[in-house]
C-alpha cells in the first residue's frame, strides 16, 4: 500500500517492472497539462483572497446601496447560461480536436467565443449601470470589493477571449499539431475553470447578496 | 504626455541618492561599453540573454541577487552608521530619506536577493538531482527569471527617478494610501513587486512540474535528494501564497488608482485586512526561504560527514508539515492587533508548534555529522555557523511567538534582531554554503578556499556583534526605523551594532575577492572529474559544467543516495560497456523572456508615472510577443549522438580516473 502511494503511477500499466520503480520523466503531454493545473490552482488562490475580502466588506456599504437593491438577478442569470454554454461548446471544440476535425472546432470556438462576449456585454452593461446610478466601486468598501471580484472574473474572460481567438487562428494556420493540440488543452481548463469561479460568484456575490 | 514625471523627479538637491545612482550608472555603462567594444554582446545574446537552459538560468538569478545583495547591504550600513551618530542629532540622513533606505533594504533583500539567490540555486542542481535533462517549462523559466529582473531594476530606477515608498517593506495602510503617500514611492514598490511576484509564480509552476512529473528512471519521491524535497515543498508554497501577494497588492493599487475603498479609514475600508492578507503571503514567504536552504545543509552536511543523511525520511515528513502548518500562523505578526486572548492563544501554540519539526531537522544533521569523517570545507563551516546561528534565532523566534511577550517586543528591535537572526543565520548561510558547494558543478572550478573561510568567520563573527546589541537594545524599548534618539543607554549598543556592519562589510570585500581571485586562477583550481566534493546524488555524475543536455544518457536509479551507490558498484568492476548514445532533443533558445522583461519594464514605469499611451504601447507589445512566441514552428533542436558521445566519451575518461584512485585508497 505505501509503496503505491508513495511511488509514482503508471507502473501499473507495466507489468514487467518491479512495483515501486518510477519509469522516467512524463511525455511532454501530461506535463504540459499538469503544470497547467498547478497555475489554475494558483489563480483559484489569488480569487479565494477577492472572495474572502468580499465576505469582510459586504456589509460595509458606508450608507450607500446593497447588493440587494442593486442586483438584477434575471440579468445574472442570462450571463449564467451564457457561461454555462459556452463551457459546453467549448467541450465540444475539445471532442472536435481530438478527432482533428476543423470545421467544427472552428465553429464550436466561435459560438463559444460568442456567449463570452455576450456575457461580458451584459457584465459590462450592469457595470455601467450601477456607475450611472452612483453605486461605483468608490462608493463604498462593499461595491470596491464588488467590482474587482466580479471585475477580474470578467478580465479572465477577457484575456480567454483573447487566447480563442489566437487559437481558432493558431489551427487555420498550422493545423491541429501536437503543440496546439496541448494548447487547446489548456485553453479548456482555463475556460472550465472560469465557469466554476462564476458559480462561487454567482452564489455567493449576487445570490447570498440581493437575499441580505 | 509624460504623465507626472517631470525634471523635478530627479533628486539634484539630494547628494546621496545621486551620487549612488551616478556609480550605478557609470559602472553599469562601463559594462556595457566594455562587453560592445569587446564584442561579447553576440556571445552574451546567443548563450546567456535568450538562454533557456536551466543552469544558465540558475546562474543568472544568482548573479542577480548577489548584485543586489551589494545594493541591500549599502542600504544597511547608511542605516547602522545613521542609528550609530544620531543621538541627540538628526544623523546624516533626513527621515524622508531614511525611511527611503530601510525600505528599500528589506524590499531588496527578501524580494531581490533571497528570493533569486534560492530560486537560482534551485534551478541550477534540482534538474541535475532529478537526472534529468532540463525543467518543465524552459522558456517560462526564462521569462521568469527576467520578470524578476524587472521588479530589481524598477527599484533601481526610484534612486534617481523619483522615490522608493517611505512605508516599509511592508506597506502597510493607511500610510500607504494616496492620503499619506502622495508621491511615486509606493507605486514603485507595488508595480515592481507585481511585476516580478509573476516571475516568481511562473517560477513556482515550473520546479513544482518539474520535481513532480520530470524525474529519472527508478527516481522515486523517497529516493529524491533532500534538496529536490524541500524545493518541492518551497515551490508549493510559491504557488499558493504569491497570489495572495498579487491579490492583496492590486488591492492597494486600485485603492491609490482609482479611488477605492479596500484599505482606507472611510466608505468601509478594512485597515487590518490588509495585515491579515499580507501575512497570509509574508509567513509562508519566510518558509518559502528557509526551506531551501534547510535542502542545501542536508546536502552540504552529508557530503562533507560522509555519510547518508539521518532520518532521511523523518526529515521529509519534517519538511512537508513546516509546508502546511507555515499557512496555520500569519496572526503571530500582529497579536496587538486585538482579537482577543483566544485568537492570540491558538496561533501562539501554532507558531511554536511549528518549532518542532525544525528542532527535528538540526537533531538530524547533528545526528549525520555524528560518527563521520568531516571536511572542514567552506560550505560545511557555513553549515555548522548556521546550526549554531539558526537555534538561537528559533529560540528568540518562540519567545516573541508568546503573546503576552509580544506585547513588549512588538515592533522593537528585538524583533529586527531576531529576524535578521534567522534570516542571515539560515537563508544567507544556506545561499552562500550552496553558492560554495556548486560553484564547482556550474563553472568548472573550485572557489578558493581560504578566503571562502575568512569571508565565513567575518560574517559569523560580525552578525553576532551587529545583531546581538539589537536584543539588549530592543529590552531597553528601543522600537525599529527610528531616525534618531535621545536615550543615552541606547548609544553603547548601536554603536557596538555598527561595529559589526564593519566586520559584515570585510567578510563581503572577502567574497569579492574569493570571486575575483578564484576566477584568476582557474586553472589551479580546475576540476575535471566533475565531481569535487566527492558527492552523493546525481548532479555530480556529469561533468563541470555540465553539458546541455546535462546526461548523455538519463540513469537509471536503484536507491537514495544515487551517485553514490554508483561509486561504490564501479570499484572494483570491469570496464562498464560503453552505453548507446542516442540524439538529444533540446529546446532551442528564445528572447521571449527577455523581450516579455522589456515591455513589462516599460508597462511598469509607465503606470508609476501615469504615462496612460506607454502602458498601452507596452500591453500591445507584450500580447505581440506572446502571439510570435505562440507562431514559432521549430522550438526544438537535435543534437547528433556522435556529438553526444564525443562530449561524454571525455567525461568518462576522467571519472574513470577518479574511480580508479579512490579505488586504490
Amino acid at each position: 500500500m505505501t509503496t503505491v502511494t508513495l511511488t509514482h503511477g503508471g507502473e501499473r500499466d507495466h507489468p514487467g517492472f518491479e512495483a515501486a520503480e518510477h519509469e522516467g520523466p512524463a511525455p511532454k503531454r501530461i506535463v504540459t497539462a499538469y503544470g497547467f493545473w498547478i497555475f489554475l490552482l494558483s489563480d483559484m488562490v489569488m480569487f479565494s483572497c477577492f472572495f474572502a475580502t468580499f465576505a469582510v466588506l459586504s456589509k460595509q456599504t458606508a450608507g450607500g446601496p446593497s447588493g440587494a437593491e442593486l442586483f438584477d438577478l434575471k440579468d445574472v442569470a442570462i450571463e449564467t447560461v451564457c457561461l454555462l454554454l459556452s463551457s459546453f461548446t467549448c467541450g465540444m471544440a475539445s471532442i472536435a480536436a481530438d478527432v482533428r476535425n476543423r470545421f467544427w472546432f472552428q465553429i464550436a470556438m466561435a459560438v463559444t467565443c460568442l456567449l463570452g462576449l455576450a456575457f461580458l456585454f451584459i457584465e459590462v452593461r450592469e457595470f455601467a449601470s450601477l456607475v450611472a446610478r452612483d453605486a461605483g466601486p468608490t462608493r463604498s468598501a462593499f461595491l470596491s470589493a464588488f467590482f474587482t471580484l466580479v471585475g477580474c472574473h470578467g478580465l479572465h474572460v477577457s484575456a480567454g477571449i483573447l487566447w480563442l481567438l489566437t487559437m481558432m487562428a493558431q489551427v487555420v494556420a498550422k493545423g491541429f499539431r501536437a503543440d496546439i493540440q496541448r494548447r487547446i488543452v489548456c485553453f479548456a481548463l482555463f475556460w472550465h475553470a472560469l465557469d466554476i469561479i462564476w458559480v462561487a460568484v454567482f452564489s455567493v456575490v449576487y445570490l447570498l447578496g440581493s437575499a441580505a | 504626455m509624460f504623465g507626472k514625471l517631470s525634471w523635478a523627479a530627479v533628486p539634484l538637491d539630494q547628494p546621496i541618492p545621486l551620487i549612488a545612482g551616478a556609480v550605478v550608472l557609470v559602472a553599469i555603462l562601463a559594462v556595457v561599453v566594455w562587453v560592445i567594444v569587446a564584442g561579447h554582446l553576440p556571445y552574451l545574446w546567443r548563450e546567456w540573454i535568450t538562454s533557456v537552459d536551466h543552469k544558465r538560468i540558475g546562474v543568472m538569478y544568482v548573479l542577480l541577487a548577489s548584485v543586489m545583495l551589494l545594493r541591500g547591504f549599502s542600504d544597511a550600513i547608511m542605516m547602522r552608521a545613521q542609528q550609530a551618530v544620531a543621538f541627540h542629532s538628526q544623523g546624516f540622513l533626513p527621515p524622508e530619506h531614511y525611511n527611503q533606505i530601510f525600505s528599500a533594504h528589506g524590499t531588496i533583500m527578501i524580494f531581490f536577493v533571497a528570493m533569486p539567490f534560492v530560486i537560482g540555486l534551485m534551478n541550477l542542481v534540482v534538474p541535475l538531482q532529478l537526472g534529468v535533462r532540463d525543467v518543465a517549462f524552459p522558456t517560462l523559466n526564462s521569462v521568469g527569471f527576467w520578470l524578476t529582473a524587472t521588479g530589481a531594476l524598477l527599484v533601481n530606477v526610484s534612486l534617481v527617478v523619483g522615490e522608493f515608498a517611505r512605508t516599509g517593506w511592508l506597506p502597510y495602510p493607511p500610510l500607504s494610501e494616496l492620503t499619506y503617500s502622495p508621491g511615486v514611492g509606493v507605486d514603485y514598490y507595488l508595480w515592481s513587486l507585481e511585476i516580478s511576484g509573476v516571475g516568481t509564480l511562473v517560477a513556482g509552476i515550473n520546479l513544482v512540474t518539474t520535481v513532480l512529473k520530470i524525474r529519472t528512471k527508478g527516481m522515486s519521491y523517497l529516493r529524491m535528494p533532500m534538496f529536490c524535497w524541500t524545493t518541492l515543498a518551497s515551490n508549493l508554497l510559491i504557488i499558493a501564497a504569491f497570489p495572495i501577494l498579487t491579490a492583496t497588492l492590486a488591492m492597494l493599487i486600485l485603492d491609490r488608482y482609482l479611488g477605492f475603498h479596500f484599505f482606507t479609514n472611510e466608505a468601509g475600508g478594512n485597515v487590518m485586512m490588509f495585515m491579515n492578507l499580507i501575512w497570509a503571503w509574508g509567513h509562508p514567504e519566510v518558509y518559502i526561504l528557509i526551506l531551501p536552504a534547510f535542502g542545501i545543509f542536508s546536502e552540504v552536511v552529508s557530503t562533507f560527514s560522509g555519510k547518508p543523511l539521518f532520518g532521511y525520511r523523518s526529515m521529509v515528513l519534517a519538511t512537508m508539515a513546516i509546508c502546511i502548518i507555515s499557512f496555520m500562523v500569519w496572526l503571530h505578526h500582529f497579536f496587538t492587533m486585538g482579537a482577543g486572548p483566544n485568537v492570540n492563544a491558538i496561533f501562539g501554540i501554532a507558531s511554536m508548534i511549528i518549532a518542532v519539526p525544525t528542532g527535528v531537522k538540526i537533531y538530524n544533521w547533528l545526528f549525520t555529522m555524528y560518527g563521520g569523517r568531516i571536511r572542514f570545507t567552506t560550505p560545511m563551516m557555513w553549515s555548522i555557523g548556521f546550526m549554531v546561528t539558526f537555534i538561537i534565532g528559533g529560540l528568540t523566534g518562540v519567545l516573541v511567538a508568546v503573546p503576552p511577550a509580544d506585547f513588549l517586543l512588538h515592533n522593537s528591535l528585538f524583533l529586527v534582531a531576531h529576524f535578521h537572526n534567522v534570516i542571515i543565520g539560515g537563508v544567507l548561510f544556506g545561499a552562500f554554503a550552496g553558492y560554495t558547494y556548486w560553484f564547482p558543478k556550474a563553472f568548472g572550478f573550485r572557489l578558493h578556499e581560504g578566503l571562502g573561510k575568512a569571508a565565513f568567520w567575518c560574517w559569523l563573527i560580525g552578525f553576532y556583534v551587529a545583531f546581538m546589541p539589537l536584543y539588549a537594545a530592543g529590552f531597553l524599548g528601543m522600537t525599529r526605523r527610528m531616525q534618531h534618539y535621545d536615550v543615552p543607554e541606547w548609544r553603547p549598543w548601536l554603536i557596538v551594532a555598527g561595529v559589526g556592519a564593519v566586520i559584515i562589510t570585510i567578510g563581503i570585500i572577502f567574497q569579492v575577492a574569493q570571486l575575483v581571485i578564484s576566477i584568476r586562477d582557474r586553472e589551479k583550481l580546475r576540476d575535471l572529474t566533475g565531481d569535487p566534493w566527492d558527492g552523493r546524488s546525481l548532479e555530480w555524475a556529469t561533468a563541470s559544467p555540465p553539458p546541455v543536455f546535462n546526461f548523455a544518457v538519463l540513469p537509471n536509479i536503484t536507491g537514495e543516495d544515487a551517485y553514490w551507490a554508483m561509486k561504490a558498484k564501479a570499484r572494483g568492476q570491469a570496464e562498464p560497456k560503453e552505453p548507446d548514445y542516442e540524439p538529444i532533443e533540446l529546446p532551442r533558445n528564445s528572447p521571449t523572456g527577455f523581450v516579455c522583461a522589456f515591455f513589462a519594464t516599460v508597462m511598469g514605469f509607465a503606470l508609476i508615472w501615469h504615462i496612460w499611451w506607454m502602458v498601452i504601447a507596452g500591453f500591445i507589445g507584450a500580447f505581440a510577443t506572446f502571439v510570435a512566441f505562440a507562431w514559432r514552428d521549430h522550438d526544438e533542436y537535435e543534437i547528433p549522438a556522435d556529438e553526444v558521445a564525443r562530449i561524454d566519451r571525455i567525461n568518462l575518461a576522467e571519472r574513470r580516473n577518479l574511480v580508479t584512485a579512490a579505488g586504490s585508497v
